[in-house]
């Protein structure tokens, strides 16, 4: 996940990582990682990324940081539900791979490189 | 042939989603897919999220998702369809090829594709779905996929920041953080194929697909490696891993 500021939305911190805040602490589906300090709005993504064990990483002279998948079990797949997948065709308009559901999907990797 | 093969089996419940994973987006694809006309829908993967979700290291490579959204098969290589009989030959290699593209053709050509079983697999799936034996249990599709640790973590952040940085016009900022991708993520071709790709050698059709120094500056090349060099070091057989059943 892409950010500009290492200050960030509740919503769009939990919305770009999977995480969500509860009273339990940073938690995952059904996995929760206890937090040692309430995280405020907006997060603190240094301080939140390091205790879930996030990787972050940045290019501050451009304003720019990235945080890395979380992989609680060592893979990339967290379990075999598809998690969600949208992005842009060649027009821009934004595509949900959840859409799909009802078919077979073969989802197919290329680059014109 | 994707395409061909998706009209066949799009009567039967099946749908094909090609993604085109390329920093440069829609100006890097849209010749591609504007010639292929696809009615499937064709998407635009500036940075590599299909690497994040699913653990894709290599193009061109599949995941299987079945009517309820769960995957059946991991990221695994996927060969183009086979050729059906009669069909006009492939693309044939002009006379004036340069000669680094001509042993990067060579080397392509001994790259394993183990197209009669994933296809002959693929039919099965369309055709009998979780009762096939290769749509894989749940515990099997995530033992199968990708391993990802701390490092692997770490090196997807600095592809995704590379690939920004690039977009942003930060291109030597951007070279160092897929330098660090690449270090942390060694088992990914894709990651290395993207970076090379921006390195073009001329402004002609083949400017992407060089991937390795320009011989009127081989010092100016900022990888440790190229498309030819790493393939011939791993070995071109060696390039997908075979195909499970």
């Amino acid at each position: 996940m892409l950010l500009r500021s290492l200050q960030l939305p509740r919503r769009e911190f939990e919305a770009g990582t999977g995480w969500q805040f509860k009273p339990e602490g940073a938690c995952r589906g059904d996995a929760c990682i206890p937090l040692r300090a309430p995280v405020g709005d907006p997060v603190d993504v240094a301080a939140v990324a390091a205790a879930i064990g996030m990787p972050l990483v940045g290019a501050p002279e451009h304003g720019l940081w990235a945080l890395g998948p979380a992989a609680p079990n060592a893979r990339a797949l967290a379990s075999a539900e598809a998690p969600e997948l949208a992005l842009p065709d060649l027009d821009g308009n934004t595509f949900h791979l959840s859409s799909l559901r009802g078919r077979k999907v073969l989802l197919y990797a290329w680059a014109p490189y | 042939m994707w395409q061909a093969l998706r009209n066949e089996l799009h009567p039967r419940g099946f749908e094909l989603v090609t993604v085109g994973l390329d920093t440069l987006g829609a100006a890097g694809c849209r010749a591609f897919i504007e010639a292929a006309r696809p009615a499937h829908p064709s998407l635009i993967d500036r940075h590599h999220v299909l690497a994040d979700l699913f653990g894709v290291i290599n193009i061109p490579s599949s995941v299987w998702i079945d009517e309820t959204g769960m995957i059946v098969r991991p990221a695994e290589a996927a060969p183009a369809p086979p050729r059906a009989p009669g069909s006009p030959p492939g693309f044939a290699p002009p006379a004036d090829l340069p000669q680094r593209m001509r042993e990067i053709m060579a080397e392509a050509a001994k790259i394993r594709r183990d197209t009669a079983a994933y296809h002959a697999a693929l039919r099965d799936w369309v055709e009998h779905g979780a009762a096939s034996r290769f749509a894989l249990a749940p515990d099997e599709v995530v033992a199968r996929s990708r391993p990802r640790d701390a490092d692997r973590a770490r090196g997807h952040a600095h592809f995704a920041l590379a690939s920004q940085l690039e977009i942003d016009g930060h291109h030597a900022a951007a070279i160092a953080h897929f330098r660090e991708a690449h270090r942390l993520v060694p088992e990914s071709w894709t990651f290395r194929r993207q970076a090379w790709s921006l390195e073009k050698v001329g402004d002609g059709p083949l400017a992407r697909f060089w991937q390795g120094p320009d011989p009127a500056r081989p010092g100016a090349w900022p990888y440790a490696g190229d498309w030819l060099a790493d393939v011939r070091a791993s070995g071109a057989e060696n390039y997908n891993a075979p195909w499970r059943p």
